[in-house]
């Protein structure tokens, strides 16, 4: 067994597959001599060289754009978009090539990239770089989009998502680069197939469905309630399109009861899509109103009290449970 | 050259001299105190770029504006923003210049004339543009300086900005920081061409390159491109070359360079080359020099203090809006 942070088992995903596929290569700002900004890509290029793991100029719509043409001619690359708040500096990349050139061309392109990118709040980076905005990917037809929770799912995930051959967007929350648990994974490779969900914690009366930092915060809750009678199942979609819906349906047969926790702001975000899903399909389950606990509609403040505020907190997702209850 | 052909009294050099002064003496508080950890999230110091911020916003009017870069608190000390409350921003306080809700990297104040500063870089170009296109609109002539990094220089809406200004005729003075770095990549290694202001030529309107550690020198340019801007001519790119001293973000352990490089560098200190020359030209003494120091300390360290006691905003804060 390796004992990872979530940091490692990126790193770790990242090293496998360049050794494993020469075609492999990554591109991104200060991912190589610096190691990423945060350390995710540290000692990569000193063993791959400056071509397979590549410093860039700040450019994002270079960064994808040369991504999405490097893979039409049969590279895969991995470029990293710094922090997910600079997305929409290459949206256009992002929505209407990456996404769309297969469907265009009835097939004949495919884009075999995978768009890495720090996201979430936690750190007081502020507004403009603490975001996180998978519910605009998820939005996007043609695009995958991976959101792990834990390090053994980022290691598996990445290592699929990398192997995929269409475009994945994955979403890496970097307060949990900073949390540093370590988990154990597995010393043989193996990878954790897109577009499946993971019952992290079994029970009966409520279903969560948390992803990415609401993944161990939803844990955490299921404990607190544990104390308080109640059993929570943690359902983590981990892959957020294609969505397995089934299994967060099973989940529902079960319980009854669920509440949605994102980090992201409520309106329009991951949990209004899961909350629909579950009404035209597990209508007759539900006992209560599907309940989404997510961040106020506001952008991220800076100060430490607010933004513990705006993130959604154990406490706020134990609340939610008891009012269904 | 003498200072009153170079169009500058006594008085303005000296006030430069106290001016980067006041900024360094800012800026090094901010790394001492960000180094105990009392500061949340990031702080970009602009430590021996002293020189640009001093010597482009000296000589603007009241109701010119700025918008500086992400290393920007220099811009805003000389353009009038009240120290206390730049660091209660920085330390989160809700007396801080945004409320606590922005960080050292979004403070501004329209009043000022400061535009809010920009966490996505090439961003605030278009903005200063359109600023600038409104200025025109209203027939005042007043100026927008619009400032990015070398590093920034290769983005896509910087290219779009600077077109945008020259079919226009905006008055907007382009000033490119070149401090040589976009966090660990080098300038030379982010562009094939060393001179940024050899761009210009692409839009249509003048670029100049400049030693940005001689005071005098930015302030010169600056004002020549002002004038161009108020007279209806249209923008001009200013390149000033200088040097990051500090890391990217206060906690960069900088393993992209050397501290011989640094040091190096150091030498060319824009504070340490204005002070010998006021010296040598008799505009300041060595006792005078020395009462600066002593001033902006005093003024720097009240700033800090008042900031450090005033109050932390109550998490709710975060919903409210304080205009």
């Amino acid at each position: 067994m390796r004992e990872l942070t979530f940091m490692e088992a990126i790193r770790e995903a990242l090293r496998e597959e360049l050794r494993r596929d020469d075609k492999v290569y990554m591109q991104g700002e200060d991912i190589g001599l610096f190691g990423g900004c945060f350390g995710v890509t540290a000692g990569l290029q000193d063993e791959f060289g400056p071509e397979r793991v590549m410093d860039t100029p700040i450019s994002e719509a270079a960064i994808l754009g040369t991504a999405v043409g490097a893979a039409i001619m049969g590279l895969r690359p991995v470029p990293e978009i710094m922090f997910a708040d600079f997305l929409p500096v290459c949206f256009d990349q992002l929505y209407n090539q990456a996404a769309k050139l297969k469907y265009m061309s009835n097939g004949e392109i495919g884009i075999p990239l995978t768009l890495r990118t720090a996201c979430g709040a936690g750190i007081q980076a502020a507004a403009q770089h603490s975001q996180t905005l998978e519910a605009l990917c998820v939005h996007c037809p043609g695009l995958k989009v991976v959101y792990p929770g834990t390090a053994y799912d980022a290691y598996g995930l990445l290592k699929s998502a990398i192997r995929d051959d269409e475009p994945v967007v994955f979403f890496e929350q970097k307060l949990l680069y900073f949390i540093g648990e370590k988990e154990e994974i597995p010393d043989e490779e193996f990878t954790i197939p897109l577009g499946k969900a993971d019952v992290k914690r079994e029970g009966d009366d409520v279903t969560i469905v948390a992803y990415g930092l609401m993944t161990g915060r939803a844990l955490a809750a299921a404990e607190q309630l544990q104390a308080d009678g109640i059993s929570a199942e943690v359902v983590d979609p981990r892959t957020l399109s294609p969505l397995d819906a089934e299994t967060i349906i099973d989940s529902v047969k079960k319980t009854h009861r669920v509440v949605i926790a994102h980090e992201a702001p409520k309106t329009g975000g991951f949990g209004g899509e899961v909350a629909a899903i579950l009404a035209e399909q597990a209508f007759d389950y539900l006992d209560a109103p599907v309940m989404r606990v997510a961040a106020p509609d506001i952008p991220i403040p800076f100060s430490p009290p607010m933004e513990n505020f705006y993130i959604p907190s154990v406490e706020r997702i134990v609340e939610a449970v008891k009012g269904l209850m | 050259m003498t200072t009153e052909e170079r169009g500058l009294t006594d008085e303005q050099l000296v006030g430069m001299y106290r001016g980067m002064h006041r900024v360094r003496t800012f800026e090094m508080k901010a790394a001492d105190e960000f180094a105990k950890g009392v500061m949340p999230g990031f702080v970009h110091l602009s430590v021996g770029q002293e020189a640009i911020a001093v010597g482009t916003v000296s000589g603007l009017r009241g109701d010119d504006f700025v918008s500086p870069t992400h290393r920007g608190h220099g811009c805003l000390i000389i353009k009038g923003m009240p120290m206390r409350a730049m660091f209660a921003e920085m330390l989160g306080r809700k007396t801080g210049v945004c409320g606590g809700k922005g960080c050292s990297f979004h403070m501004g104040n329209l009043s000022l004339g400061i535009y809010e500063i920009n966490g996505i870089l090439g961003s605030s170009s278009p903005i200063a543009v359109g600023s600038a296109f409104a200025m025109k609109k209203m027939g005042t002539d007043q100026v927008h300086l619009a400032y990015f990094g070398d590093g920034q220089s290769n983005l896509g809406s910087i290219h779009e900005a600077m077109n945008f200004a020259a079919i226009h005729k905006l008055p907007v003075v382009f000033i490119c920081e070149n401090n040589q770095f976009g966090i660990s990549m080098r300038q030379s290694d982010a562009q094939a061409i060393e001179d940024i202001a050899d761009r210009s030529v692409a839009y249509g309107f003048p670029g100049v390159s400049v030693d940005g550690n001689d005071v005098i020198a930015v302030h010169e340019v600056t004002q020549e491109a002002i004038k161009r801007a108020r007279a209806g001519e249209g923008p001009t790119l200013i390149e000033c070359k200088t040097y990051r001293w500090r890391g990217h973000f206060e906690g960069d352990p900088t393993p992209y360079r050397t501290d011989e490089e640094v040091a190096a560098w150091m030498e060319k200190c824009p504070i340490k080359r204005l002070r010998e020359r006021l010296i040598s030209l008799d505009i300041l003494s060595e006792e005078q020099a020395e009462q600066i120091a002593e001033e902006v300390k005093q003024e720097v360290d009240e700033a800090y203090q008042q900031a450090w006691d005033d109050p932390m905003p109550a998490p709710e804060d975060a919903l409210v809006l304080g205009y």
